[in-house]
């Protein structure tokens, strides 16, 4: 069932997170958003808890608002395949500031662990390119991860996309805040937004 | 001759420049589409804006997310979509009830006076119950002599006070506008 050297995810995130420096990061519904908040909370955190298929989206409106800030959308392959069409409308509007990873275990794990299209038909790394998001890898190692992270604080050189095979297992859940407008207004403050 | 050409030529007509002085009044930077014929005077001016964006979807959906997006790096956005498009946002206009963030949606009806097609009769009939039973306010303009009235008050709730709101453009004003045999 489990295939060997498949990464730990909140390894993974953590690896991501470590030296994120100024960057926007947004989390999609499900584990990636607690493994986000396993790093570590941070006002320029965009926990999502539902809304499935919308990071990416989200993602290329903060890029195009912020183009001077790096973000990052870090989301599992379930909540990818549900908004798939987005990488093509990032890949026409090419924001260089914007990166998007996928943390791949080929199943739906907040729902008990039924297969998705990632196991044994879909290519996600392949659709990226095929959208038009040039910049598209998969990653195997800790130590790729730790170059990718470095690498998405270039705002120049994206949009880029990455998939990144981890293991399936269910680990115990961090829970973010859950509040949308909390959430919101504390990432508006951050970049130095009012609440109206 | 039964058939309308959805790109029949059609002359330039003053209101959606009306909406386009409102976005640009209001400082909408993100304009998110799905093209509609109805819409295609207003998307040809945005896209030729210096000073909006915009932004072509795969499915209307893509839009609603990021308008979210868009607000939370600090600038305002406006979904332009057919109302068989509502359809396809009901689960993310959810973010407009868990977020509270400043949303405007500009809806071209279909299926609802005089259509030719009945594929738009379904989702035309249900779209102003659809938008009201997830949150949205709706505004609606019939008349070319009324939009730019309606899309003030769209724009100024939805701006000001942040509540969701969408403006239907009737299929009557479309049609009198653009659908020209």
């Amino acid at each position: 069932m489990s295939k060997a050297n498949l990464l730990d995810r909140r390894q993974v995130v953590s690896s991501l997170l470590a030296d994120r420096k100024d960057a926007i990061v947004i989390g999609g519904l499900g584990a990636s958003t607690y493994d986000i908040a396993a790093a570590g909370d941070n006002d320029r955190n965009l926990y999502l808890w539902g809304a499935m298929g919308g990071a990416v989206m989200m993602g290329l409106g903060l890029a195009l608002a912020q183009p001077k800030l790096p973000v990052l959308v870090i989301t599992g392959d379930g909540e990818m395949l549900m908004g798939m069409g987005s990488l093509a409308t990032v890949g026409l509007q090419k924001p260089r500031n914007l990166s998007v990873i996928v943390l791949d275990n080929e199943s739906y794990g907040e729902t008990g662990g039924q297969l998705s299209h990632t196991g044994a038909a879909a290519d996600l790394v392949g659709v990226a390119r095929a959208c038009g998001i040039a910049d598209s890898r998969t990653l195997l190692t800790l130590c790729e991860i730790a170059a990718f992270a470095k690498g998405m604080g270039d705002i120049l050189s994206g949009p880029r996309f990455a998939n990144v095979k981890i293991d399936k297992a269910n680990l115990d859940r961090v829970l973010s805040n859950r509040d949308g407008g909390f959430i919101l207004n504390r990432l508006r403050g951050a970049l130095g937004y009012q609440p109206i | 001759m039964h058939a309308r050409s959805e790109a029949s030529a059609e002359q330039a007509a003053d209101w959606p420049e009306e909406i386009l002085a409102i976005l640009q009044r209001f400082d909408v930077r993100q304009v998110p589409y799905v093209p509609d014929a109805g819409h295609s005077q207003l998307i040809d001016r945005v896209l030729g804006s210096s000073t909006m964006r915009g932004i072509p979807l795969t499915t209307e959906e893509e839009g609603v997310a990021l308008m979210l997006g868009a607000w939370a790096g600090g600038q305002r956005s406006a979904l332009l979509m057919q109302s068989s498009g509502v359809g396809n946002c009901i689960n993310m206009l959810s973010l407009t009830q868990v977020f509270r963030f400043p949303f405007l949606t500009l809806v071209t009806m279909r299926g609802e006076w005089g259509e030719f097609n009945p594929w738009q009769v379904p989702m035309g009939s249900s779209t102003q119950g659809v938008l009201e039973l997830s949150g949205i306010r709706v505004l609606r303009a019939t008349h070319p002599g009324e939009v730019k009235e309606v899309m003030e008050a769209a724009a100024s709730q939805a701006y000001n006070a942040l509540t969701p709101t969408a403006l239907l453009l009737s299929q009557r004003l479309i049609g009198t506008k653009v659908f020209v045999k």
